[in-house]
């Protein structure tokens, strides 16, 4: 598997989920992908963006082009250095939330996405990782 | 005995008014975004701000800065400032407008000092100092302008975004569009609840068609403003949800609950009417051939 470009932008506050959207919309389409996974995509990265923002305290999307023989997509990649989650599994479970959302955020994301991959180490920050294909 | 760096300043300024001026002036010019200001315009404001500065030297010093005394050097650079942050020049290019006199007005300070070493090196001191303060300012103007401007441009999405419109007796419809976050929800269901009472309408159509993203967030306010419209009396219908959302939606694993949804504003404007007791009948006689409308009493 290969990156071929890559981009890094902050999610620092509200503004900057509005432009995590658009920045992904635009990667979304230069990979050709269709209306339903563009939107798919668009909307976990709007989850998870906030999610970065409102418990992690805010922290950066790095974007990545992949290329798998034929195969293109888009990466994902959310880091804060907020406190962390202490129980992922339970984080996972729709329904749960520790805030004021619908608790559907991380386990609708996954449902929307290709790849998922959440590390969290408490006291230190969460990375979440998700990754689309083109479907061809 | 060489004079102090503040009187030799205002001196040098003095005598040397026209040549300094036609330097900076210059020095604009080379550097001037093309199609941005003429040269006669560059060239009066450079005198404009250099007269300001000249006065403001000799009457109070070049210590105060922001005090009375440079009031018009201040309302000069406000007026630069402001129309090139308009013109979408960046902070560093409004800043270079001051900064660049460094160069004519060392040169004429170094041609006056003549052999004095020292003297020379306090007179640029100072007058680094006034100017480098300036240059502050005009940024902090610039950035302030900026921000009014942008300020202004968000009040202004929140107040076209969000019409409420009456669509029929009893019947309203909120075409939203755009970005759903937080502070433009809560807007949006202010002026529905409002629009609710005043009315006293039935049936409250959201349009969603301008609305690009679904996540559980713009869901939950969704939601949340659809209960509250219930507890006022009145049903919601949401509409405009394309397939691209709907799928989205199914995945995210929103539940709509027994909210009614309908695929375009249309439809449920159908439903509104017939919820509202009016029916829609095609005229026969083809004299009214865009079909007419008849309500019924319930």
């Amino acid at each position: 598997m290969l990156t071929a470009r890559t981009e890094r932008i902050a999610v620092r506050g509200p503004h900057d989920i509005v432009n995590v959207r658009q920045v992904v919309r635009g990667w979304c389409l230069a990979v050709g992908m269709g209306l339903v996974d563009l939107t798919k995509m668009v909307t976990a990265a709007s989850e998870i963006a906030r999610n970065t923002l409102e418990y992690g305290g805010g922290g950066a999307l790095t974007i990545e082009e992949l290329r798998d023989g034929v195969r293109q997509g888009v990466r994902l990649i959310f880091e804060d250095q907020g406190p962390g989650i202490p129980d992922i599994d339970r984080a996972m479970t729709d329904g749960y939330t520790s805030g004021t959302g619908m608790g559907l955020g991380l386990g609708g994301t996954k449902r929307l996405v290709d790849q998922f991959d959440i590390a969290s180490t408490p006291g230190q920050g969460t990375r979440v990782a998700i990754t689309k294909w083109k479907a061809r | 005995m060489p004079a102090t760096p503040s009187r030799r300043l205002p001196r040098v300024l003095d005598e040397r008014f026209d040549e300094i001026l036609a330097a900076w002036t210059k020095e604009q010019t080379n550097g001037a975004k093309p199609g941005t200001a003429s040269e006669g315009d560059i060239r009066a404001r450079c005198s404009e701000l250099l007269s300001a500065m000249r006065k403001a030297l000799a009457s109070s010093g070049a210590d105060d800065v922001q005090g009375p005394a440079w009031a018009p050097v201040r309302d000069v650079l406000q007026r630069v400032s402001f129309i090139r942050a308009q013109q979408g020049f960046t902070p560093s290019e409004t800043a270079t407008f001051v900064l660049s006199l460094k160069r004519p007005l060392f040169e004429a300070l170094r041609a006056s000092a003549g052999n004095d070493a020292e003297a020379l090196a306090t007179d640029v001191w100072g007058a680094t100092e006034v100017l480098d303060r300036l240059a502050l300012f005009t940024a902090e103007v610039y950035m302030k302008t900026r921000e009014e401007l942008i300020a202004r441009q968000s009040q202004d999405m929140l107040e076209l975004s969000t019409p409420v419109v009456k669509l029929w007796e009893g019947v309203l419809a909120l075409p939203m569009i755009g970005t759903l976050d937080s502070s433009r929800t809560q807007v949006v269901m202010e002026s529905l609840l409002q629009r609710i009472v005043e009315t006293g309408a039935d049936v409250a159509i959201l349009d969603i068609t301008g609305v690009p993203t679904v996540d559980t967030l713009t869901a939950q306010h969704l939601i949340k403003t659809v209960t509250a419209a219930r507890l006022m009396g009145a049903e919601c219908i949401i509409s405009g949800i394309r397939p691209q959302i709907a799928q989205t939606i199914v995945h995210l694993g929103v539940d709509l609950g027994d909210i009614v949804t309908k695929a375009t504003l249309a439809d449920a404007f159908k439903l509104a009417l017939s919820r509202t007791g009016t029916t829609l009948v095609r005229s026969r006689n083809g004299a009214n051939p865009t079909g007419s409308l008849t309500t019924t009493p319930r």
